[in-house]
């Protein structure tokens, strides 16, 4: 049963095969079956089952959408009304959500059943999901290895098939690199396609919620209950939502795929370069036509993210004081001491670093060498992928250097913990949509394959990736013991 | 004060802008409900929350910077200020810094009957804070965020000013203009219109400007007044006795008039400024400003002009009459109302009705007379049914009660009396009464005229009609 797509657990359900009722506690054995990977903060059993019974009742009324009874999470990030909603820190442990972010208020109207709150990195900052309060989650193709982040407790839910599917946030590859790492399909879309209102925010102008499923098909149906244009949101860009599952079999014949040779060079592990290269023949195969690009910007992606996120979010995190809500410290002496205890307690390393950084670049006499220079650059970057987007379809390349990482390897070195975002930053400082999609394995573990296309191109990636899982399995693979 | 120095002040006001709902969310900004009742998720700052910008706040911010006849940006940007105080729910203020939306403007002040122009570098909008409550919380500071996210004007005058009285006469202006545009309520107490002033002293001639002090959060025009007086004194003796102006935020402290530092330059924060990344930029094109123009009421100063061409007032009565809309409205419709001429019309207005407020302590929105009233008065004067004097009598009773001028004149027999029969015999029996004033009077001393127009309308109740009295005495005594 939890194998199925979502189509077909829509199918199941409308012919009595299994109702929501049922499929929920299916999941909800299985996520307590496999709490070692601790891929959940919150299990909310009752109110799944609540909203099962709801769903049933829909079903029966024949007034159900296709997500009707369907279980799935969400990442701890969306505030979820009642329910808690930690982002991952100890700053928020306390926090119960007196609202409901509109992603959340949207599956809740199509009828989709909320197992938890998924586990993630604090404040949504971190490669690894080594920063969350909550311990680290674990990949379930190899619990000795970490499963990305921030995204990273969807990923391994996703994968474990502890959720059909569940929602991701993607700042700077949250959504993408977990999804490669625990092989899954994860789609980050179009800046201001998916409406951020309710999503706790790390760097305003790069955040950015999308699926992550284990097919493209499912993608798809998921992308189509989140998108739109919503009016508490004044960056939720208003264009008309296409139908994502529409064009999903369009053939690929003379599609243009360009392969950036800044992507393909040093750092990016042989093993992974030949299964992309194998994923590309497939495409080729599909009757796509490949070249070589260049995109000379994209190496200046990383100093310019690593100013602009924690610019944003060294403001963003302002509100986190033990005035209003969230963790306070014991018997604060003073103001000065209520501030700088709560949030000196109740934030990790990673974000502090981050709010540091942050706040250095925004001070006097910095501002122009940094958050400036870094908004100039993230202007070439943008024209840099307008223009290839202007001669070629797609974009594909690598999503990580390698596959997934040891646990505790590389948390003592925050460098090398930014570089294994390398190919997927530049993509948000531009604001177009990407997808990560199962593209083979190295060393026994999932390889991811990137394919960027223009804003608000969506449906074009999800008919691109849906081809690719048409010809190929390594969607469908489960990690052993799942 | 002492005449080697010369002053320098320029005066930062901020308005409260009259809109129904805050300036990024839907919760209302009416003033005085129960602590943190009218603050939703997005002004308590909530994890996850987005501004959404109420338009109606551009659109007051582009009808001010129109008054002004200021450059109004196509291109403005919001902006976060970064500080930490609980009662800014997000640690950050939504503001605008550099590219605000009004730019630079004017505005004419006039001072011991010169005319003055202050310039204006520019106009923000912004979000206002919550309050913190000190008072009764167990030791604790109380936090009350019904106030966060009322949108603000920030006006930013030049340092034009030099002298206390200029800075209040630009407060009034400013005053009078926002409460005219109908973008602000101008409720000092209530904190809608208050000000900072920047002000420094230099030696007489000096080019350069001295260091300046700026003084917070001055919310009364005779605050203004005594903490720039206050500033001055303290700026001129310090530097006299050998000391430095220091670079500070000085308090006014309005029980013990003086002034007492805040913060020092070296103190002062790092607010960080960058464009807020949750809102788009402001665009303004032709379209909106044509819309908003169309909109736009008659100014003041336009609007004294107006009264003097077309009214035939004089400069005083026409300045009065134009100092609020509601007055300049309320002295045009009893024109219009009463057919009588204007002058007279605005001699009654400036007169007996401002005189009686005054004295009651009411604007005109308040005024137990209303126009329909007054202008029932004014056209019974003008149709001569009774005579000014008389209209004293019964502006009183307008002010009283609530009859019309004619229930008045009914009820009491204030007619006028008109008939020359009537009036003819009451004249024979006076000049026949008085034989010994009629003989001075046919000798040529023609100032006993007036104790016979005393006499008969004594006699007459002061009903006869003036006009034709005098010309049948006139007749009787040749």
């Amino acid at each position: 049963m939890y194998n199925k797509t979502i189509a077909e657990l829509a199918q199941g359900l409308r012919s009595g095969e299994f109702s929501s009722v049922e499929l929920t506690a299916a999941f909800l054995d299985r996520i307590k079956q496999h709490s070692g990977l601790n891929a959940y903060i919150s299990v909310t059993e009752d109110l799944a089952l609540q909203q099962a019974k709801a769903a049933d009742a829909r079903l029966a009324n024949g007034d159900a959408e296709l997500l009707t009874g369907i279980p799935i999470a969400q990442k701890d990030i969306f505030c979820t009304e009642g329910v808690k909603t930690t982002c991952g820190s100890l700053m928020l442990d306390n926090f119960i959500a007196p609202y409901n972010a509109t992603v959340v208020e949207k599956f809740n109207h199509a009828g989709a059943v909320m197992l938890g709150k998924l586990n993630m990195d604090e404040f949504a900052m971190g490669s690894s999901n080594e920063t969350s309060y909550y311990g680290a989650v674990k990949n379930p193709w190899n619990i000795n290895t970490v499963p990305g982040g921030s995204s990273g407790g969807t990923a391994a839910a996703v994968a474990a098939r502890l959720a059909v599917c569940a929602t991701g946030t993607d700042t700077g590859g949250s959504i993408r690199q977990p999804a490669a790492l625990c092989g899954i399909t994860g789609l980050k879309p179009t800046y201001g396609r998916v409406s951020r209102y309710g999503m706790i925010a790390y760097a305003s102008s790069l955040d950015q919620g999308g699926p992550m499923t284990r097919s493209a098909e499912d993608a798809a149906i998921m992308l189509q209950t989140m998108a739109g244009f919503d009016d508490k949101d004044s960056t939720s860009v208003d264009t008309q939502v296409p139908d994502y599952s529409a064009g999903l079999n369009n053939r690929l014949d003379g599609l243009k795929i360009g392969l950036p040779k800044e992507f393909f060079g040093e750092g990016l592990n042989s093993e992974v370069a030949a299964t992309l290269e194998t994923a590309i023949d497939e495409y080729r195969k599909l009757g796509a036509m490949v070249t070589e690009i260049s995109m000379p910007t994209l190496k200046l992606a990383i100093p310019a993210y690593y100013v602009i996120a924690p610019a944003e979010c060294s403001a963003n995190l302002s509100r986190f004081d033990g005035v209003r809500f969230g963790y306070r410290c014991e018997n604060p002496a003073d103001l000065s001491d209520l501030y700088t205890r709560s949030r000196g307690e109740g934030f990790g390393k990673e974000v502090k670093r981050r709010i540091l950084m942050g706040t250095y670049a925004l001070s006097a006499g910095y501002y122009d060498a940094y958050y400036i220079k870094a908004q100039k650059i993230r202007r070439l970057i943008s024209e840099d992928f307008k223009k290839a987007l202007s001669e070629v379809d797609v974009i594909m390349g690598p999503v990580t250097p390698s596959t997934a990482f040891g646990i505790g390897e590389k948390i003592g070195n925050p460098i090398e913990m930014y570089l294994s975002d390398i190919y997927t930053i530049a993509i948000n400082l531009a604001g177009v949509p990407a997808m990560s999609i199962p593209a083979g394995f190295a060393q026994g573990l999932p390889v991811g394959l990137q394919i960027i296309g223009n804003y608000f191109a969506e449906d074009r990636l999800l008919n691109i990736a849906h081809q690719y899982q048409q010809v190929t399995d390594w969607h469908q693979q489960a990690p052993t013991g799942f | 004060m002492n005449s080697q120095w010369e002053t320098v002040i320029g005066l930062e006001i901020h308005a409260q802008l009259a809109t129904q709902s805050k300036i990024f969310s839907g919760a209302s900004t009416a003033y005085g409900a129960e602590p943190n009742t009218q603050a939703c998720a997005v002004d308590l700052g909530l994890p996850g929350v987005l501004p959404v910008l109420n338009e109606e706040a551009v659109r007051m911010a582009v009808i001010f910077g129109m008054a002004i006849e200021a450059h109004i940006a196509p291109y403005s940007v919001f902006a976060r200020k970064n500080y930490f105080y609980p009662d800014l729910p997000k640690g950050y203020q939504i503001s605008q810094m550099e590219l605000p939306i009004v730019g630079i403007g004017h505005l004419d002040i006039d001072v011991d009957g010169e005319t003055k122009r202050i310039g204006i570098t520019r106009a923000h909008l912004e979000e206002d804070a919550g309050k913190s409550l000190h008072a009764n919380f167990h030791g604790l500071t109380g936090i009350d965020l019904n106030r966060a996210g009322t949108p603000l004007l920030e006006i930013v005058s030049e340092p034009e000013m030099s002298s206390a009285k200029e800075a209040v006469a630009y407060m009034r202006k400013m005053h009078e203009l926002v409460r005219y545009l109908g973008i602000c309520d101008g409720n000092m107490q209530e904190g809608s219109f208050r000000c900072d002033a920047n002000v420094s002293v230099r030696p007489k001639g000096q080019k350069e400007f001295g260091t300046r002090a700026e003084i917070k959060n001055i919310n009364s025009f005779k605050f203004v007044e005594k903490a720039i007086n206050h500033e001055i004194e303290r700026q001129i003796e310090l530097i006299e006795s050998g000391g430095k102006v220091v670079q500070e935020t000085r308090l006014y402290d309005a029980d013990k008039d003086e002034t007492r530092s805040m913060r020092s330059k070296e103190e002062a924060n790092d607010y960080r400024y960058f464009p807020d990344p949750d809102l788009l930029p402001v665009l303004i094109d032709e379209d909106f400003k044509a819309q908003i123009k169309a909109r736009l009421p008659e100014l003041p100063q336009a609007k004294k002009q107006r009264f003097k061409a077309d009214y035939n007032l004089d400069d005083e009565s026409a300045t009065i009459l134009t100092a609020s809309r509601q007055l300049a409205d309320y002295f045009e419709t009893v024109v219009k109302e009463s057919g009588s001429e204007a002058r007279i019309c605005a001699n009654w207005i400036t007169g007996d009705l401002l005189a009686a407020l005054n004295k009651a302590d009411l604007d005109i929105s308040g005024s137990p007379v209303s126009h329909k009233r007054l202008a029932g008065l004014l056209k019974r004067i003008s149709d001569d049914t009774i005579s000014g004097k008389i209209g004293k009598q019964v502006f009183e009773e307008l002010w009283q009660g609530t009859a019309t001028a004619d229930e008045i004149i009914d009820a009491k027999g204030l007619k006028q009396i008109t008939d020359t029969g009537a009036i003819e015999a009451i004249i024979d029996k006076i000049i026949a009464d008085n034989p010994g004033q009629v003989e001075q009077y046919r000798s040529g001393k023609d100032k006993v005229f007036g104790f016979f127009v005393g006499q008969v309308m004594k006699e007459m109740q002061g009903k006869a009609n003036p006009g034709e009295v005098n010309k049948m005495l006139k007749a009787k005594l040749q």
